[in-house]
């Protein structure tokens, strides 16, 4: 199976080379059938991608705690192209290779501008962050999870809302920011280890006062990416001026980038560090759970309710981690991977009411249980999977990072768990809003339940979120050994 | 035995995935038949279980494994069904009134036109109230128990164009969830504790830890208390106590059927099931019981005061139900589970038959809840008449002590005032719930007497007309076109066979499931009736002592409740008319209660105004003006080049952005590279 992982990360790339073909022969011919196969082209593109990964995960030895699937090829000197996946990152690959045909499909009727541009996009972006879960370098890595931002903001800047030149502005900023420090760190890291491989990076015994600049740096990087609070403001105005496919990847993916970073390698290269700034992540993490519910509480565009929520949601994944016990680390993993399901799902049910009325402002809609009910129904379900209800994937996630965080600090633990009544307050009232009481508002008279397409789209979030909620141990089983083994080296590392 | 469990807990969620997804395409009367005949199939094999159990030969406590839930490390969950007395008592509870609520929503629900869904929600709710009770760790408990919140939440909401039907929804999902918090945390505590959150490891090693301590929030905590105290707080919120209690008078906002199933005869009470479950663990918490026993005292008095001022007929049960449970709480909190489970019992027949024959007069009065509305009534609905007072009788525990008959709650409310008494002796707190406990049973008495007397006895103060039609609580939101027809025929009418015949059951239950089960629950078998699933610690005496309190102890429950019947049936009855001039007085004491000791105003006044002011704070000036203003926005004001641009907000230069973006980019690699290759 070598090379499968060079496979998947640049398959879409034939996609790209597919439809830049389509453009080249199709010149002067009929726009909107040309729309059309390119449509179909990428659709069948990142279906391959799925099966490939999906593929990937079956050949996967969950028993086996390191790397697999490894490829090394000598790249130029200094750097190596090496790529592979262990448990913690296999997944990732899997949810991304998910969401992207669901991406796809979401925009099939709502995107008419530069279609086949919008389509590249995609598949760029889907190489790029398959290859971030990927790289095993440092260099390569770097290159993957910064090339990632240019689609995402290239797909915000273009395709986006009426102030998208704010957002995609904001968003740059505040990477930026992050990207140059990283950057620097990774010159660091490379001069003192003399290497950029990142399993060996993971043996090497960085001295813990150099520890904690590279620790900082790294640390603002994915925190952006996150985003903790207080680095966390980009992101509701991305959210809001970026189209329904673009919000999908942001929230589903884009985000896990910084939580899948700490992981690989703040907590493993770093573990001193780690452990001496634990209380800061906490201290950012529940204040992210606290201030931002009561944040999404007062929106009233139902877009940056739901980006809000997704800060606090992060605020689980952070502290879990930094819990640097089996279960809060499983359970920030599971955190990531659920909430990358069903805040896209509840991102696609924004769009399908956008697509139909062009507006967000929640107080615009109300009643819509009225004409919509299969509607009503499945943007309930995605609500009680914010809101954490057992049964759902939503629920594992938030009571295992917390019980993880319980056995560090019972304050975090606390503090956190009061995001499970503030979460129900938000998501509910947005709920209500927006669903139940009359139609009221006339332009809302002759709004349409969902298309069979739209429930297609639906289908396999709805299945993920509800198996995943009772079934958790599919993603354990595969993630079990590799958490294991670093929660192992990490307790080791500082003597716990 | 294992086809016949299973069988009995999946059987209402294939009903409900039936209704509720194909409800439409199959049409009212399948969904309907499906629903309730899938719950009629788990109520037999319920009373087959329990018979099997108790009196049969199935082993007296068997769990069966299903399939894994969550399993990292030590933190181990499985999909399980656990049988044994407490178990099967509550599937008995369970299927046979949302059995019995199914069959009488034909009825009562005939005009609307959501008939599936309202089924469907009603399967639901009853498969997450089994997955509870059949529960053998805290995470499948927890998954029953938010189940059961959802199901509640959606039909509190099920009429949900009405605003004040969302709004009571979201109130009792929230308040619930501040239990929820307690009880999370409590688990945590249980898990990191003892590294097991099964209650098979979990309870042999309880006693082992008795008197250590624990840390938690940086205090030293006695552990045992720790772990019960927060999980009590979920029970509080799943049952409506004190503090946590406001939501279940606006859960009233549900159809009736659904305040008699959920809010009266199980939902609210599985927090009494939780504490007593757990009778292992709260026996070695002795701080936590006193907490308890004065919760439970409190809320059966606080709850019972309001109980007498208010003029829905549905609030009036609803603060009887938050009432009674006060009692099942502070019976636990003495450490007499069994009684409590008895009450439980016993309760969730009469006080499904005080709700279903509250929704029979609703009916029967065009959706009318104001008592002050009703009157003269028993002429026109007899056999609601005749059950109404069979409910009430049950309900004011009247019985004959000498001879020990009597209705369902003599028996079980007097073993629990019995048992709070015996605990008394050495326990100051156990003696206030014994005094609290006999006034408000003769508050019990007199409010439920005053129900009955205002809707059925007395002049009629219905048929002026249908001008105050808005005020009707329960009104069908999507029936205006069967309130016309009403409108011609303002007689109140009996409910039809549907509704009449699970009324009648539910008052043979009221009659006779004291009597019947009373030797079993809290008498001389029920060391075999038990077999172990209820543990009282060796010091425990408090069920024996109970059987030997002195005869004014055994007399008292009769006596006050009497009392109370008389008082009410002097204000009501004598001297009509008295109560209404009591209450247009607004002496402070009738406004405190009549405004729920001003619970809500004080909640809306802190919490939820709070949560408002500091959302708006953090928003608009910690997100806009802080974070903002210092970072992206006062960066872009200092660069005056990009802040033109962005004023211009010009969308063409999104490509000089994009540009600039992957020039950066491009440098910083090219820096990288260069830094390698050196």
């Amino acid at each position: 199976m070598t090379g499968i992982l060079s496979l998947i990360t640049f398959s879409p790339m034939l996609g790209v080379a597919a439809l830049l073909a389509l453009r080249a022969f199709s010149a002067g011919k009929d726009a909107a059938g040309v729309a059309h196969s390119a449509k179909i082209i990428a659709l069948v593109t990142t279906l391959a991608t799925l099966a490939l990964s999906v593929l990937l995960v079956a050949q996967f030895n969950a028993q086996e705690a390191g790397f697999q699937f490894v490829e090394t090829v000598n790249w130029f000197s200094g750097a190596t192209y090496r790529m592979g996946v262990d448990g913690i990152s296999v997944l990732f690959v899997l949810l991304t290779a998910f969401l992207l045909p669901i991406c796809i499909l979401a925009s099939w009727e709502s995107i008419t501008d530069r279609v086949m541009e919008y389509l590249i996009a995609f598949l760029l972006l889907e190489t790029l962050v398959i290859g971030v879960f990927c790289a095993l370098d440092l260099v390569l890595f770097y290159l993957f999870f910064e090339g990632g931002l240019v689609p995402m903001f290239l797909i915000i800047g273009i395709w986006g809302g009426k102030n998208r030149v704010y957002a995609a502005y904001k968003f740059f900023l505040y990477t930026l920011l992050g990207s140059v420090l990283m950057l620097a760190a990774i010159l660091a890291m490379a001069s003192i280890a003399k290497t950029t491989s990142i399993p060996d990076l993971m043996v090497f015994k960085f001295d813990p006062k150099v520890q904690i600049a590279l620790w900082l740096a790294f640390f603002a990087s994915f925190a952006v990416k996150m985003p903790m609070w207080p680095v966390h403001t980009w992101l509701p105005d991305a959210h809001v001026e970026a189209p329904t496919a673009g919000s999908v990847i942001l929230a589903g993916i884009l985000l896990k980038m910084g939580g899948y970073g700490f992981l690989r390698f703040l907590l493993p290269m770093f573990p001193q560090a780690s452990q001496y700034f634990t209380p800061l992540v906490f201290a950012m993490s529940v204040i992210a759970v606290v201030y931002t519910s009561l944040v999404a509480f007062r929106q009233t565009d139902i877009k940056k309710l739901i980006a809000y929520s997704s800060v606090a949601h992060m605020g689980f994944v952070t502290m879990g981690i930094f819990s640097g016990n089996a279960v809060g680390v499983q359970g920030a993993i599971f955190q990531m991977l659920s909430h990358g399901v069903i805040a896209g799902a509840l991102f696609l049910c924004v769009g399908v009411v956008y697509d139909r009325m062009h507006t967000r402002e929640i107080a615009f809609y109300g009643g819509l249980a009225n004409r919509m009910p299969w509607y009503a129904a499945i943007f309930m379900l995605f609500t009680m999977g914010n809101v954490g209800l057992p049964g759902t994937s939503g629920f594992v996630g938030e009571i295992m990072t917390m019980t993880g965080v319980y056995g560090v600090s019972t304050w975090t633990a606390l503090v956190a768990a009061t995001g499970v009544i503030l979460s129900a307050v938000y998501a509910l009232s947005l709920y209500r809003r927006v669903i139940f009481g009359e139609l009221v508002n006339p332009k809302l008279a002759g709004i349409q339940d969902l298309t069979l397409r739209e429930v297609a789209i639906f289908a396999p979030l709805i299945a993920s979120t509800l198996i995943l909620g009772v079934r958790p141990g599919l993603v354990f089983n595969l993630t079990a050994a590799s958490v294991d083994q670093l929660v192992g080296v990490y307790k080791a590392a500082i003597g716990g | 035995m294992n086809a016949i469990v299973i069988a009995l807990v999946f059987a209402p969620l294939l009903g409900a995935l039936i209704a509720g997804l194909f409800g439409r395409r199959i049409g009212n009367l399948a969904s309907q038949s499906v629903t309730t005949g899938l719950l009629l199939a788990a109520c037999a094999l319920s009373w087959t279980t329990f018979y099997q159990v108790i009196w049969g030969d199935w082993p007296g406590h068997f769990t069966l494994t299903l399939a894994p839930f969550i399993e990292v490390g030590r933190f181990v969950s499985h999909w399980s069904i656990r049988i044994d007395t407490m178990s099967a008592v509550m599937l008995v509870v369970v299927t046979s009134v949302s059995a019995l609520v199914h069959v009488y929503s034909w009825g009562y629900m005939a005009e609307d036109p959501d008939r599936p869904r309202f089924f469907a929600y009603l399967s639901l709710f009853t498969f997450a109230m089994l997955m509870l009770v059949t529960a053998a760790d805290f995470m499948q408990l927890f998954f029953g128990w938010e189940g059961v919140g959802l199901a509640s939440y959606l039909l509190i909401g099920f009429w949900f164009k009405k605003p004040s039907a969302s709004a009571a929804a979201i109130k009792a999902f929230v308040v619930n969830r501040v239990g929820d918090f307690g009880f999370a945390l409590g688990i945590m505590t249980v898990f990191w504790m003892f590294g097991t959150i099964q209650f098979a490891e979990l309870f042999p090693m309880i006693a082992a830890k008795a008197g250590t301590h624990w840390s938690f929030i940086g205090q030293s905590w006695s552990a045992i208390d720790l772990a019960c105290g927060l999980l009590f707080i979920g029970a509080m919120g799943k049952s409506a106590q004190f503090f946590l209690h406001t939501w279940l008078p606006d859960a009233m906002e549900g159809p009736t059927p659904v305040s008699a199933l959920i809010h009266a005869a199980t939902m609210v009470t599985a927090g009494v099931y939780m504490v007593c479950l757990l009778s292992p663990m709260f026996e070695y918490a002795p701080v936590t019981k006193q907490i308890v026993t004065l919760i439970g005292a409190v809320t059966a008095l606080f709850a019972a005061t309001v109980g007498l001022a208010q003029n829905d007929i549905k609030r009036v049960i609803a603060y009887s139900t938050c009432s009674q449970l006060g009692y099942m709480f502070f019976a636990a909190g003495v450490g007499a589970y069994q009684a409590a489970m008895f009450h439980l019992f016993t309760h969730a027949f009469f006080k499904a038959l005080l709700f279903l024959g509250a929704g029979s007069v609703i009916h029967g009065m065009h959706h009318e809840q104001d008592m002050r509305k009703m009157g003269g009534l028993w002429k026109y609905l007899p056999v609601t008449y005749a059950v109404m007072v069979i409910g009430t009788l049950a309900i004011t525990g009247f019985g004959i002590p000498g001879v020990e008959i009597g209705f369902a709650g003599f028996y079980s409310k007097d073993a629990i005032i019995e048992s709070a008494y015996a605990a008394g002796q050495h326990n100051p707190i156990a003696y206030f719930a014994f005094i609290v406990g006999l006034l408000a049973a003769a508050l019990t008495a007199f409010y439920s007497w005053r129900l009955a007397f205002m809707t059925f006895h007395g002049t009629a103060k219905w048929g002026h007309g249908h001008e105050d039609h808005g005020h009707a609580h329960d009104a069908h939101a999507h029936s205006h076109g069967e309130h016309d027809d009403h409108a011609q025929d303002h007689k109140p009418h009996e409910s039809p066979f549907a509704m009449l015949l699970p009324l009648i059951l539910l008052a043979i239950g009221a009659i006779g499931a004291g009597y019947a089960f009373v030797e079993n629950f809290v008498g001389e078998e029920r060391n075999a009736f038990w077999r172990g699933a209820i543990f009282n610690a060796p010091t425990n005496h408090v069920l024996e002592h109970a059987h030997h309190s002195p005869q004014w102890v055994v007399m008292a429950p009769l006596v006050v409740s009497m009392l109370g019947l008389a008082i009410a049936f002097f204000v009501y009855v004598l001297n009509e008319g008295m109560g209404a001039r009591v209450a247009a007085r607004r002496g402070p004491l009738h406004t405190f209660f009549y405004n729920k000791w001003f619970f809500d105003e004080l909640y809306e006044a802190t919490f939820v105004r709070a949560a408002r002011w500091l959302g708006d704070v953090f928003w608009k000036v910690g997100d806009q003006k802080i974070i903002d203003g210092l970072g992206p926005d006062g960066v872009a004001a200092v660069s005056a080049n990009i802040g033109q641009r962005l004023s211009k907000g010009q969308s063409g230069y999104v490509y000089h952005y994009a540009f600039v973006m992957l020039l950066g980019v491009a440098g910083l690699l090219s820096y990288a590279l260069w830094a390698w290759a050196r």
